[in-house]
Protein backbone atom coordinates (compact mmCIF):
# COMPACT_ATOMS: atom_id res chain seq x y z
CA UNK A 1 0.00 0.00 0.00
CA UNK A 2 1.38 3.25 -1.06
CA UNK A 3 1.97 5.41 1.80
CA UNK A 4 0.08 8.61 2.09
CA UNK A 5 1.59 11.69 3.33
CA UNK A 6 -0.37 14.59 4.01
CA UNK A 7 2.33 17.02 4.45
CA UNK A 8 0.60 20.41 6.00
CA UNK A 9 0.81 23.11 3.30
CA UNK A 10 2.80 25.43 5.71
CA UNK A 11 5.75 22.95 5.53
CA UNK A 12 6.63 24.16 1.93
CA UNK A 13 9.90 25.43 2.87
CA UNK A 14 11.00 22.18 4.46
CA UNK A 15 10.03 20.41 0.96
CA UNK A 16 11.72 22.73 -0.88
CA UNK A 17 15.36 21.71 1.30
CA UNK A 18 14.51 18.04 0.11
CA UNK A 19 15.95 18.06 -2.91
CA UNK A 20 12.74 15.98 -4.85
CA UNK A 21 13.93 15.46 -8.29
CA UNK A 22 10.29 15.96 -9.56
CA UNK A 23 8.12 19.13 -9.33
CA UNK A 24 5.10 17.36 -10.76
CA UNK A 25 4.48 14.07 -10.94
CA UNK A 26 1.36 13.12 -12.80
CA UNK A 27 0.20 9.26 -12.55
CA UNK A 28 -2.46 7.39 -13.75
CA UNK A 29 -4.54 10.60 -14.40
CA UNK A 30 -8.12 10.52 -16.37
CA UNK A 31 -10.53 13.02 -16.18
CA UNK A 32 -14.25 13.28 -17.05
CA UNK A 33 -16.45 16.19 -18.17
CA UNK A 34 -19.36 14.75 -17.53
CA UNK A 35 -19.97 11.66 -19.56
CA UNK A 36 -17.18 12.87 -22.12
CA UNK A 37 -13.71 11.37 -20.63
CA UNK A 38 -11.38 13.84 -21.77
CA UNK A 39 -8.04 12.28 -20.08
CA UNK A 40 -6.69 8.46 -20.34
CA UNK A 41 -4.68 7.17 -17.76
CA UNK A 42 -1.88 10.27 -18.47
CA UNK A 43 1.82 9.81 -16.77
CA UNK A 44 3.72 13.00 -16.63
CA UNK A 45 6.76 13.61 -14.75
CA UNK A 46 8.33 17.30 -14.81
CA UNK A 47 12.19 17.92 -13.34
CA UNK A 48 12.30 20.67 -11.35
CA UNK A 49 13.35 23.60 -12.93
CA UNK A 50 12.51 22.52 -16.76
CA UNK A 51 10.70 24.29 -19.06
CA UNK A 52 8.31 21.09 -20.45
CA UNK A 53 6.31 21.90 -23.65
CA UNK A 54 2.96 19.84 -24.01
CA UNK A 55 1.97 19.99 -27.42
CA UNK A 56 -0.78 18.09 -29.49
CA UNK A 57 -3.68 18.57 -32.06
CA UNK A 58 -6.79 21.03 -30.55
CA UNK A 59 -8.55 19.20 -27.78
CA UNK A 60 -6.10 16.48 -27.30
CA UNK A 61 -6.40 17.26 -23.39
CA UNK A 62 -3.48 19.50 -23.24
CA UNK A 63 -4.84 22.56 -21.55
CA UNK A 64 -6.81 19.85 -19.48
CA UNK A 65 -4.23 18.43 -18.29
CA UNK A 66 -2.65 21.61 -17.50
CA UNK A 67 -5.42 22.83 -15.56
CA UNK A 68 -5.57 19.25 -13.35
CA UNK A 69 -2.08 20.59 -11.44
CA UNK A 70 -3.59 23.37 -10.30
CA UNK A 71 -7.39 21.87 -10.44
CA UNK A 72 -8.51 24.77 -12.24
CA UNK A 73 -11.01 22.55 -14.13
CA UNK A 74 -12.46 21.99 -10.76
CA UNK A 75 -14.32 25.59 -11.53
CA UNK A 76 -16.48 24.04 -13.80
CA UNK A 77 -18.23 22.54 -11.05
CA UNK A 78 -18.76 18.94 -9.93
CA UNK A 79 -19.39 17.60 -13.09
CA UNK A 80 -15.51 17.27 -13.65
CA UNK A 81 -14.30 14.33 -12.38
CA UNK A 82 -10.42 13.45 -11.68
CA UNK A 83 -8.78 10.12 -11.06
CA UNK A 84 -4.95 9.10 -10.57
CA UNK A 85 -2.50 10.86 -8.58
CA UNK A 86 -0.90 14.53 -8.89
CA UNK A 87 2.01 15.43 -6.33
CA UNK A 88 3.49 18.52 -6.70
CA UNK A 89 7.00 18.56 -4.70
CA UNK A 90 5.59 14.99 -3.55
CA UNK A 91 2.44 16.58 -2.03
CA UNK A 92 -0.62 14.66 -3.18
CA UNK A 93 -2.23 17.77 -4.20
CA UNK A 94 -5.81 15.81 -5.49
CA UNK A 95 -6.46 14.92 -2.01
CA UNK A 96 -9.25 16.62 0.14
CA UNK A 97 -7.36 17.95 2.40
CA UNK A 98 -5.86 20.44 0.02
CA UNK A 99 -6.71 24.26 0.26
CA UNK A 100 -6.69 25.39 -3.78
CA UNK A 101 -6.08 28.47 -2.62
CA UNK A 102 -2.73 27.33 -0.87
CA UNK A 103 -2.25 25.03 -3.75
CA UNK A 104 -2.49 28.12 -6.64
CA UNK A 105 0.21 29.96 -4.57
CA UNK A 106 2.24 27.55 -5.25
CA UNK A 107 1.49 26.54 -8.56
CA UNK A 108 0.94 29.85 -10.73
CA UNK A 109 -1.13 30.19 -13.88
CA UNK A 110 -0.56 32.53 -17.11
CA UNK A 111 -3.54 31.90 -19.64
CA UNK A 112 -4.04 32.39 -23.16
CA UNK A 113 -5.37 35.72 -23.48
CA UNK A 114 -3.40 38.45 -21.09
CA UNK A 115 -5.77 39.01 -17.97
CA UNK A 116 -4.31 41.37 -15.58
CA UNK A 117 -7.02 42.64 -13.20
CA UNK A 118 -9.01 46.39 -13.61
CA UNK A 119 -6.48 47.35 -11.43
CA UNK A 120 -3.28 49.42 -11.33
CA UNK A 121 -0.18 47.92 -12.54
CA UNK A 122 1.04 48.19 -9.18
CA UNK A 123 -1.74 46.40 -7.21
CA UNK A 124 -1.72 43.61 -9.91
CA UNK A 125 1.63 42.58 -8.87
CA UNK A 126 0.87 42.85 -5.41
CA UNK A 127 -2.58 40.96 -5.66
CA UNK A 128 -1.39 37.62 -4.77
CA UNK A 129 0.68 38.85 -2.43
CA UNK A 130 -1.87 40.43 -0.51
CA UNK A 131 -4.03 38.01 -0.30
CA UNK A 132 -1.43 35.25 0.74
CA UNK A 133 0.52 37.48 3.20
CA UNK A 134 -2.61 39.21 4.59
CA UNK A 135 -1.82 38.47 8.10
CA UNK A 136 1.68 39.99 7.73
CA UNK A 137 2.49 43.77 7.25
CA UNK A 138 4.61 45.56 4.65
CA UNK A 139 5.33 48.82 4.89
CA UNK A 140 5.09 50.96 1.62
CA UNK A 141 8.80 50.82 0.78
CA UNK A 142 8.70 47.01 0.83
CA UNK A 143 5.90 46.56 -1.37
CA UNK A 144 7.39 48.93 -3.57
CA UNK A 145 10.67 46.63 -3.36
CA UNK A 146 8.43 44.01 -4.17
CA UNK A 147 7.20 45.42 -7.27
CA UNK A 148 10.50 46.36 -8.51
CA UNK A 149 12.16 42.69 -8.28
CA UNK A 150 8.86 41.14 -9.69
CA UNK A 151 9.01 43.50 -12.63
CA UNK A 152 12.91 43.40 -13.01
CA UNK A 153 12.47 39.76 -13.18
CA UNK A 154 10.25 39.79 -16.17
CA UNK A 155 12.19 42.78 -17.43
CA UNK A 156 9.18 45.04 -17.60
CA UNK A 157 10.45 47.58 -14.95
CA UNK A 158 11.92 50.36 -17.60
CA UNK A 159 8.99 50.49 -19.18
CA UNK A 160 6.45 50.92 -16.60
CA UNK A 161 8.49 52.12 -13.88
CA UNK A 162 6.67 55.56 -14.19
CA UNK A 163 3.72 54.88 -14.36
CA UNK A 164 3.06 52.20 -11.33
CA UNK A 165 -0.69 53.71 -10.60
CA UNK A 166 -1.94 53.29 -14.28
CA UNK A 167 -4.67 50.79 -15.30
CA UNK A 168 -2.92 47.82 -16.21
CA UNK A 169 -5.16 46.82 -18.83
CA UNK A 170 -3.90 50.03 -20.63
CA UNK A 171 -0.44 48.51 -21.35
CA UNK A 172 0.28 46.43 -24.46
CA UNK A 173 -0.83 42.84 -24.87
CA UNK A 174 2.96 41.71 -24.43
CA UNK A 175 3.40 43.98 -21.42
CA UNK A 176 0.45 42.54 -19.92
CA UNK A 177 1.06 39.12 -20.36
CA UNK A 178 4.82 40.15 -18.60
CA UNK A 179 2.99 41.73 -16.28
CA UNK A 180 0.55 38.12 -15.63
CA UNK A 181 3.90 36.77 -15.03
CA UNK A 182 5.36 39.28 -12.59
CA UNK A 183 2.36 38.77 -10.52
CA UNK A 184 2.89 35.12 -9.61
CA UNK A 185 6.50 36.19 -8.68
CA UNK A 186 6.23 37.55 -4.97
CA UNK A 187 4.51 34.74 -2.90
CA UNK A 188 7.15 32.35 -4.58
CA UNK A 189 5.76 29.94 -6.58
CA UNK A 190 7.36 26.34 -7.28
CA UNK A 191 5.43 25.75 -10.37
CA UNK A 192 4.26 28.17 -13.29
CA UNK A 193 2.07 26.59 -15.78
CA UNK A 194 1.30 28.40 -19.41
CA UNK A 195 -1.43 28.20 -21.39
CA UNK A 196 -0.56 28.60 -24.90
CA UNK A 197 0.78 32.61 -23.42
CA UNK A 198 1.84 34.08 -26.61
CA UNK A 199 -1.13 32.84 -28.83
CA UNK A 200 -2.20 36.37 -28.39
CA UNK A 201 0.67 38.14 -29.53
CA UNK A 202 2.57 38.97 -32.55
CA UNK A 203 5.67 37.47 -33.80
CA UNK A 204 8.14 39.97 -31.94
CA UNK A 205 6.47 39.51 -28.90
CA UNK A 206 6.38 35.69 -28.82
CA UNK A 207 9.61 35.99 -29.28
CA UNK A 208 10.62 38.74 -25.91
CA UNK A 209 8.11 36.00 -23.75
CA UNK A 210 9.82 33.27 -24.92
CA UNK A 211 12.96 34.97 -24.00
CA UNK A 212 11.47 35.17 -20.86
CA UNK A 213 10.48 32.15 -20.32
CA UNK A 214 13.42 30.78 -21.24
CA UNK A 215 15.05 32.94 -18.48
CA UNK A 216 12.53 32.30 -15.52
CA UNK A 217 13.25 28.13 -15.97
CA UNK A 218 15.59 27.23 -13.27
CA UNK A 219 14.23 29.09 -10.42
CA UNK A 220 10.74 27.79 -11.50
CA UNK A 221 9.44 24.47 -13.34
CA UNK A 222 7.39 25.73 -15.94
CA UNK A 223 5.02 23.72 -17.71
CA UNK A 224 4.05 25.10 -21.31
CA UNK A 225 1.18 23.82 -23.25
CA UNK A 226 2.01 25.50 -27.05
CA UNK A 227 -0.03 25.23 -30.17
CA UNK A 228 3.22 26.57 -31.99
CA UNK A 229 5.80 23.70 -32.84
CA UNK A 230 8.09 26.05 -33.27
CA UNK A 231 7.79 27.12 -30.01
CA UNK A 232 8.24 23.99 -28.24
CA UNK A 233 11.34 23.48 -30.28
CA UNK A 234 13.09 26.54 -29.59
CA UNK A 235 11.75 27.33 -26.01
CA UNK A 236 11.76 24.06 -24.15
CA UNK A 237 13.60 21.50 -22.39
CA UNK A 238 11.56 18.48 -22.42
CA UNK A 239 8.35 18.00 -24.62
CA UNK A 240 5.42 15.29 -24.45
CA UNK A 241 3.06 14.81 -27.04
CA UNK A 242 -0.61 13.92 -26.55
CA UNK A 243 -3.60 12.90 -28.79
CA UNK A 244 -7.07 12.65 -28.02
CA UNK A 245 -6.61 12.52 -24.33
CA UNK A 246 -3.69 9.94 -24.01
CA UNK A 247 -0.04 10.77 -23.56
CA UNK A 248 1.62 9.17 -26.68
CA UNK A 249 5.38 10.31 -26.57
CA UNK A 250 7.58 12.55 -23.56
CA UNK A 251 11.34 12.62 -23.80
CA UNK A 252 13.88 15.36 -24.56
CA UNK A 253 12.78 17.50 -27.28
CA UNK A 254 15.54 17.20 -29.53
CA UNK A 255 14.70 13.85 -29.70
CA UNK A 256 11.49 14.21 -29.78
CA UNK A 257 11.84 16.70 -32.85
CA UNK A 258 14.56 14.42 -34.42
CA UNK A 259 13.90 11.13 -33.62
CA UNK A 260 10.35 10.21 -32.28
CA UNK A 261 9.52 6.84 -31.11
CA UNK A 262 5.72 6.98 -32.43
CA UNK A 263 4.19 7.33 -35.57
CA UNK A 264 1.37 9.71 -34.25
CA UNK A 265 3.91 12.14 -32.73
CA UNK A 266 6.11 12.00 -36.05
CA UNK A 267 2.85 12.79 -37.98
CA UNK A 268 2.05 15.51 -35.93
CA UNK A 269 5.26 17.41 -35.93
CA UNK A 270 5.65 16.84 -39.13
CA UNK A 271 2.37 18.81 -40.27
CA UNK A 272 0.42 15.66 -41.54
CA UNK A 273 -2.63 16.79 -39.37
CA UNK A 274 -2.97 18.82 -36.49
CA UNK B 1 -17.08 27.83 -72.43
CA UNK B 2 -16.49 31.65 -71.97
CA UNK B 3 -19.31 32.46 -74.29
CA UNK B 4 -21.87 30.48 -72.38
CA UNK B 5 -21.13 32.12 -69.12
CA UNK B 6 -21.50 35.32 -70.23
CA UNK B 7 -24.95 34.40 -71.78
CA UNK B 8 -25.98 32.81 -68.41
CA UNK B 9 -25.73 35.61 -66.28
CA UNK B 10 -28.27 37.98 -65.14
CA UNK B 11 -29.47 41.72 -66.70
CA UNK B 12 -28.17 44.26 -64.88
CA UNK B 13 -30.76 46.41 -63.74
CA UNK B 14 -29.29 48.97 -61.47
CA UNK B 15 -32.12 51.09 -61.30
CA UNK B 16 -34.50 48.46 -60.04
CA UNK B 17 -36.90 48.26 -57.36
CA UNK B 18 -38.08 45.26 -55.97
CA UNK B 19 -40.51 44.74 -53.32
CA UNK B 20 -38.11 44.10 -50.96
CA UNK B 21 -36.77 47.87 -51.41
CA UNK B 22 -40.56 48.87 -50.48
CA UNK B 23 -41.12 47.06 -47.73
CA UNK B 24 -37.31 47.83 -46.64
CA UNK B 25 -38.67 51.25 -46.63
CA UNK B 26 -41.96 51.62 -45.05
CA UNK B 27 -40.11 49.72 -42.36
CA UNK B 28 -37.66 51.99 -41.52
CA UNK B 29 -40.43 54.70 -41.57
CA UNK B 30 -42.57 52.89 -39.16
CA UNK B 31 -39.81 52.58 -36.88
CA UNK B 32 -38.65 55.82 -37.07
CA UNK B 33 -42.31 57.00 -36.15
CA UNK B 34 -42.21 54.48 -33.42
CA UNK B 35 -38.87 55.63 -32.29
CA UNK B 36 -39.52 59.44 -32.55
CA UNK B 37 -43.27 59.24 -30.83
CA UNK B 38 -41.68 58.06 -27.46
CA UNK B 39 -39.33 61.31 -27.37
CA UNK B 40 -42.15 63.64 -28.69
CA UNK B 41 -44.72 62.27 -25.75
CA UNK B 42 -41.92 63.31 -22.92
CA UNK B 43 -41.60 66.14 -24.19
CA UNK B 44 -45.30 67.08 -24.44
CA UNK B 45 -45.67 65.55 -21.03
CA UNK B 46 -43.05 68.25 -19.81
CA UNK B 47 -44.35 71.05 -21.45
CA UNK B 48 -47.81 70.21 -20.33
CA UNK B 49 -46.65 70.00 -16.74
CA UNK B 50 -44.62 73.53 -17.02
CA UNK B 51 -47.59 75.00 -18.96
CA UNK B 52 -49.56 74.31 -15.69
CA UNK B 53 -46.99 75.22 -12.86
CA UNK B 54 -45.54 78.37 -15.09
CA UNK B 55 -48.63 80.80 -13.90
CA UNK B 56 -47.75 79.61 -10.27
CA UNK B 57 -43.67 79.59 -10.30
CA UNK B 58 -44.17 83.72 -12.07
CA UNK B 59 -47.46 84.64 -9.69
CA UNK B 60 -48.05 83.58 -6.16
CA UNK B 61 -44.67 81.36 -5.95
CA UNK B 62 -42.09 82.84 -3.44
CA UNK B 63 -39.12 80.48 -3.46
CA UNK B 64 -38.26 81.13 0.44
CA UNK B 65 -41.72 80.38 1.68
CA UNK B 66 -41.56 77.33 -0.84
CA UNK B 67 -39.06 75.34 0.40
CA UNK B 68 -38.15 76.59 3.78
CA UNK B 69 -41.29 76.61 5.56
CA UNK B 70 -43.37 73.85 6.72
CA UNK B 71 -46.82 75.33 6.30
CA UNK B 72 -48.68 73.97 3.59
CA UNK B 73 -52.19 75.53 3.22
CA UNK B 74 -53.01 75.76 -0.36
CA UNK B 75 -57.17 75.43 0.60
CA UNK B 76 -56.73 78.51 3.01
CA UNK B 77 -59.05 81.33 1.24
CA UNK B 78 -57.70 83.96 3.78
CA UNK B 79 -53.85 83.64 3.60
CA UNK B 80 -53.12 80.41 1.88
CA UNK B 81 -49.35 79.23 2.31
CA UNK B 82 -47.32 77.24 -0.16
CA UNK B 83 -44.20 75.85 1.84
CA UNK B 84 -43.17 72.04 0.86
CA UNK B 85 -40.26 71.27 3.53
CA UNK B 86 -42.44 69.22 4.95
CA UNK B 87 -43.41 67.21 2.17
CA UNK B 88 -39.44 67.13 0.83
CA UNK B 89 -38.42 65.83 4.29
CA UNK B 90 -41.14 63.49 4.25
CA UNK B 91 -40.07 62.23 0.86
CA UNK B 92 -36.49 62.29 1.63
CA UNK B 93 -36.91 60.34 5.31
CA UNK B 94 -39.18 57.61 3.28
CA UNK B 95 -36.62 56.92 0.55
CA UNK B 96 -33.47 57.00 2.80
CA UNK B 97 -34.89 54.95 5.00
CA UNK B 98 -36.10 52.41 1.68
CA UNK B 99 -32.64 52.70 0.70
CA UNK B 100 -31.61 51.49 4.11
CA UNK B 101 -33.27 48.61 3.77
CA UNK B 102 -32.90 47.74 0.40
CA UNK B 103 -29.39 48.51 -0.53
CA UNK B 104 -28.18 45.68 1.56
CA UNK B 105 -30.79 43.13 0.92
CA UNK B 106 -30.62 43.52 -3.34
CA UNK B 107 -26.91 43.71 -3.07
CA UNK B 108 -26.99 40.63 -0.89
CA UNK B 109 -29.23 39.09 -3.46
CA UNK B 110 -27.60 40.21 -6.79
CA UNK B 111 -24.39 38.87 -5.24
CA UNK B 112 -25.86 35.37 -4.18
CA UNK B 113 -27.70 35.18 -7.43
CA UNK B 114 -24.41 36.15 -9.78
CA UNK B 115 -21.79 34.82 -7.94
CA UNK B 116 -22.85 31.67 -6.00
CA UNK B 117 -26.32 30.44 -7.23
CA UNK B 118 -26.04 28.00 -10.11
CA UNK B 119 -28.13 26.51 -12.65
CA UNK B 120 -31.80 25.83 -11.49
CA UNK B 121 -31.55 27.53 -8.59
CA UNK B 122 -29.85 30.95 -9.99
CA UNK B 123 -32.93 30.85 -12.67
CA UNK B 124 -35.75 30.29 -10.70
CA UNK B 125 -34.37 33.20 -7.99
CA UNK B 126 -34.19 35.22 -11.00
CA UNK B 127 -37.82 35.01 -12.48
CA UNK B 128 -38.81 35.12 -8.61
CA UNK B 129 -37.21 38.58 -8.58
CA UNK B 130 -38.87 39.85 -11.76
CA UNK B 131 -42.08 38.36 -10.49
CA UNK B 132 -41.07 40.70 -7.30
CA UNK B 133 -41.36 43.70 -9.68
CA UNK B 134 -44.40 42.80 -11.05
CA UNK B 135 -46.64 43.47 -8.07
CA UNK B 136 -48.99 46.18 -8.37
CA UNK B 137 -47.92 49.42 -5.22
CA UNK B 138 -51.44 49.74 -4.29
CA UNK B 139 -51.28 46.11 -3.26
CA UNK B 140 -47.81 46.97 -1.04
CA UNK B 141 -49.72 50.44 0.29
CA UNK B 142 -52.20 47.27 1.15
CA UNK B 143 -49.67 45.18 2.84
CA UNK B 144 -48.46 48.23 4.41
CA UNK B 145 -51.71 48.91 6.05
CA UNK B 146 -53.23 45.56 6.92
CA UNK B 147 -49.93 43.72 8.14
CA UNK B 148 -46.99 46.36 8.77
CA UNK B 149 -49.73 47.98 10.42
CA UNK B 150 -50.70 46.07 13.68
CA UNK B 151 -47.03 44.34 13.53
CA UNK B 152 -45.33 47.43 14.33
CA UNK B 153 -47.58 48.40 16.45
CA UNK B 154 -47.32 45.14 18.24
CA UNK B 155 -43.05 44.68 17.60
CA UNK B 156 -42.66 48.37 19.02
CA UNK B 157 -45.76 49.41 21.44
CA UNK B 158 -46.38 52.05 19.81
CA UNK B 159 -49.94 53.87 19.36
CA UNK B 160 -49.41 53.86 15.40
CA UNK B 161 -48.51 51.48 12.98
CA UNK B 162 -48.35 53.97 9.95
CA UNK B 163 -45.21 56.49 9.11
CA UNK B 164 -41.87 56.73 8.54
CA UNK B 165 -41.61 53.02 9.25
CA UNK B 166 -43.55 51.42 7.59
CA UNK B 167 -43.98 53.26 4.40
CA UNK B 168 -39.84 53.17 4.48
CA UNK B 169 -40.07 49.17 4.78
CA UNK B 170 -42.77 48.57 2.31
CA UNK B 171 -41.17 51.07 -0.60
CA UNK B 172 -37.92 49.19 -0.03
CA UNK B 173 -39.47 45.97 -0.31
CA UNK B 174 -40.39 48.03 -3.85
CA UNK B 175 -37.44 48.93 -4.76
CA UNK B 176 -35.23 45.73 -3.91
CA UNK B 177 -36.25 44.12 -6.78
CA UNK B 178 -35.42 46.77 -9.70
CA UNK B 179 -31.93 46.80 -7.89
CA UNK B 180 -31.33 43.27 -7.58
CA UNK B 181 -32.33 42.92 -11.05
CA UNK B 182 -29.45 45.76 -12.30
CA UNK B 183 -27.04 45.20 -9.85
CA UNK B 184 -26.49 41.51 -10.83
CA UNK B 185 -26.37 42.71 -14.83
CA UNK B 186 -23.35 44.56 -13.49
CA UNK B 187 -22.00 41.59 -11.72
CA UNK B 188 -22.44 39.57 -14.82
CA UNK B 189 -20.91 42.41 -17.18
CA UNK B 190 -17.59 41.48 -15.58
CA UNK B 191 -15.36 39.60 -17.05
CA UNK B 192 -15.22 35.61 -15.82
CA UNK B 193 -11.59 36.19 -16.79
CA UNK B 194 -10.94 38.30 -13.98
CA UNK B 195 -12.53 36.07 -11.53
CA UNK B 196 -10.69 33.22 -13.01
CA UNK B 197 -7.39 35.34 -13.24
CA UNK B 198 -7.93 35.88 -9.43
CA UNK B 199 -8.87 32.29 -8.47
CA UNK B 200 -5.49 31.03 -9.96
CA UNK B 201 -3.83 33.10 -7.92
CA UNK B 202 -5.37 31.21 -4.92
CA UNK B 203 -7.69 33.92 -4.06
CA UNK B 204 -10.97 32.77 -2.49
CA UNK B 205 -14.38 32.77 -3.19
CA UNK B 206 -15.03 35.44 -0.72
CA UNK B 207 -11.52 37.69 -2.20
CA UNK B 208 -12.65 37.09 -5.82
CA UNK B 209 -15.88 39.19 -5.05
CA UNK B 210 -14.59 41.74 -2.66
CA UNK B 211 -10.95 42.32 -4.44
CA UNK B 212 -12.15 42.13 -8.10
CA UNK B 213 -15.88 41.57 -8.82
CA UNK B 214 -17.50 44.70 -6.85
CA UNK B 215 -14.93 47.47 -7.82
CA UNK B 216 -15.20 46.16 -11.15
CA UNK B 217 -18.47 46.12 -11.55
CA UNK B 218 -18.70 49.58 -9.27
CA UNK B 219 -20.37 51.55 -11.32
CA UNK B 220 -23.27 49.35 -12.17
CA UNK B 221 -24.09 48.72 -8.93
CA UNK B 222 -23.97 52.85 -8.25
CA UNK B 223 -26.17 52.80 -11.22
CA UNK B 224 -29.02 50.00 -9.99
CA UNK B 225 -28.70 52.23 -6.31
CA UNK B 226 -29.65 55.04 -8.28
CA UNK B 227 -32.62 53.81 -9.96
CA UNK B 228 -33.83 52.35 -6.72
CA UNK B 229 -34.01 55.92 -5.24
CA UNK B 230 -35.54 57.11 -8.52
CA UNK B 231 -37.96 54.24 -8.04
CA UNK B 232 -38.41 55.06 -4.21
CA UNK B 233 -38.95 58.90 -5.10
CA UNK B 234 -41.13 58.72 -7.34
CA UNK B 235 -43.67 55.66 -5.82
CA UNK B 236 -46.45 57.17 -4.75
CA UNK B 237 -50.11 54.79 -4.12
CA UNK B 238 -47.75 52.70 -1.54
CA UNK B 239 -46.36 55.68 0.38
CA UNK B 240 -50.14 57.25 0.01
CA UNK B 241 -51.38 54.50 1.63
CA UNK B 242 -48.42 53.29 4.62
CA UNK B 243 -47.12 57.10 5.56
CA UNK B 244 -49.74 58.75 7.72
CA UNK B 245 -50.26 61.92 5.74
CA UNK B 246 -49.25 64.22 8.02
CA UNK B 247 -47.06 67.29 6.96
CA UNK B 248 -44.81 67.18 9.40
CA UNK B 249 -39.82 66.98 9.53
CA UNK B 250 -40.35 63.50 11.19
CA UNK B 251 -38.62 62.79 14.45
CA UNK B 252 -38.69 59.52 15.24
CA UNK B 253 -39.04 56.31 12.77
CA UNK B 254 -42.84 55.99 14.29
CA UNK B 255 -43.82 59.75 13.26
CA UNK B 256 -46.27 60.17 10.04
CA UNK B 257 -45.26 61.94 7.12
CA UNK B 258 -46.52 62.92 3.57
CA UNK B 259 -44.36 62.66 0.68
CA UNK B 260 -44.70 64.81 -2.04
CA UNK B 261 -46.19 62.36 -4.15
CA UNK B 262 -48.73 61.08 -2.36
CA UNK B 263 -49.46 64.70 -1.99
CA UNK B 264 -50.49 65.40 -5.66
CA UNK B 265 -52.38 62.30 -5.65
CA UNK B 266 -54.54 62.96 -3.08
CA UNK B 267 -55.39 66.55 -3.62
CA UNK B 268 -55.18 67.12 -7.68
CA UNK B 269 -58.78 65.54 -7.35
CA UNK B 270 -60.50 68.22 -4.96
CA UNK B 271 -58.07 71.32 -6.13
CA UNK B 272 -60.18 73.68 -8.87
CA UNK B 273 -58.60 73.69 -12.05
CA UNK B 274 -56.87 76.61 -12.55
CA UNK B 275 -56.91 77.72 -9.63
CA UNK B 276 -53.32 78.44 -7.34
CA UNK B 277 -53.83 75.29 -5.55
CA UNK B 278 -54.30 73.28 -8.61
CA UNK B 279 -50.94 75.08 -10.40
CA UNK B 280 -48.98 74.76 -7.06
CA UNK B 281 -49.36 70.86 -7.19
CA UNK B 282 -48.26 71.11 -11.40
CA UNK B 283 -45.06 72.93 -9.58
CA UNK B 284 -44.44 70.13 -7.39
CA UNK B 285 -44.75 67.59 -9.78
CA UNK B 286 -42.04 69.93 -11.94
CA UNK B 287 -39.93 69.26 -8.84
CA UNK B 288 -40.48 65.53 -9.07
CA UNK B 289 -39.65 65.84 -12.33
CA UNK B 290 -36.51 67.30 -12.80
CA UNK B 291 -34.93 65.51 -9.84
CA UNK B 292 -35.98 61.80 -11.18
CA UNK B 293 -34.54 63.08 -13.82
CA UNK B 294 -31.62 64.24 -12.38
CA UNK B 295 -31.08 60.70 -10.75
CA UNK B 296 -31.70 58.67 -13.89
CA UNK B 297 -29.81 61.18 -15.57
CA UNK B 298 -26.78 60.34 -13.10
CA UNK B 299 -27.00 57.02 -13.39
CA UNK B 300 -26.95 56.52 -17.06
CA UNK B 301 -23.86 58.64 -16.97
CA UNK B 302 -22.48 56.36 -14.54
CA UNK B 303 -23.42 53.26 -16.48
CA UNK B 304 -21.65 54.74 -19.47
CA UNK B 305 -18.73 55.22 -17.53
CA UNK B 306 -18.67 51.76 -16.98
CA UNK B 307 -18.88 50.77 -20.46
CA UNK B 308 -15.89 53.01 -21.31
CA UNK B 309 -13.98 52.06 -18.86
Amino acid sequence: MKQKTIAPWTTWKAALVEDTALAIDIQNVSLWYGDFQALFEVDLQVKRGSITALIGPSGCGKSTLLRAVNRMNERLGDYVRTTGEIHVLDQDILSDDVELSQLRRHVGMVFQRPNPLPLSIQDNVLFAHRIHRADEKFNKLEEDEIVENALRRVLLWDEVKDRLGREATGLSLEEQQKLCIARLLPVKPTVILMDEPTSALDPKATAALEELIWELHGDYTILIVTHNMAQARRASEETAFMLLGRMVEHGVTEQIFLAPQEEGTADYIEGRYG
Amino acid sequence: MLAKRVKRSAPMDLDHRGRAWYIDKAVTFLVFVGGISAIIFIIGIFVFITKEGAGFIVGPLNVREFFASLTWRPTSSQNPSYGVLGLIAGTASVTGLAMVVSVPFSLGAAIFIGEFATGRLRESLKVLVELLAAIPSVVWGFIGLSIMNPLIIDMFDVPVGIGVLNSGIILGLMAAPIMTTIAEDALKAVPDTYREAAEAMGATKWQVIFRVVLPAGKNGLVAAVLLGVGRGFGETMAVLMASGNAIQIPTSPFDSVRAITATIAAELGDAPVGSDHYRALFTLGILLFVVTFIINLTADLVVKGARRA
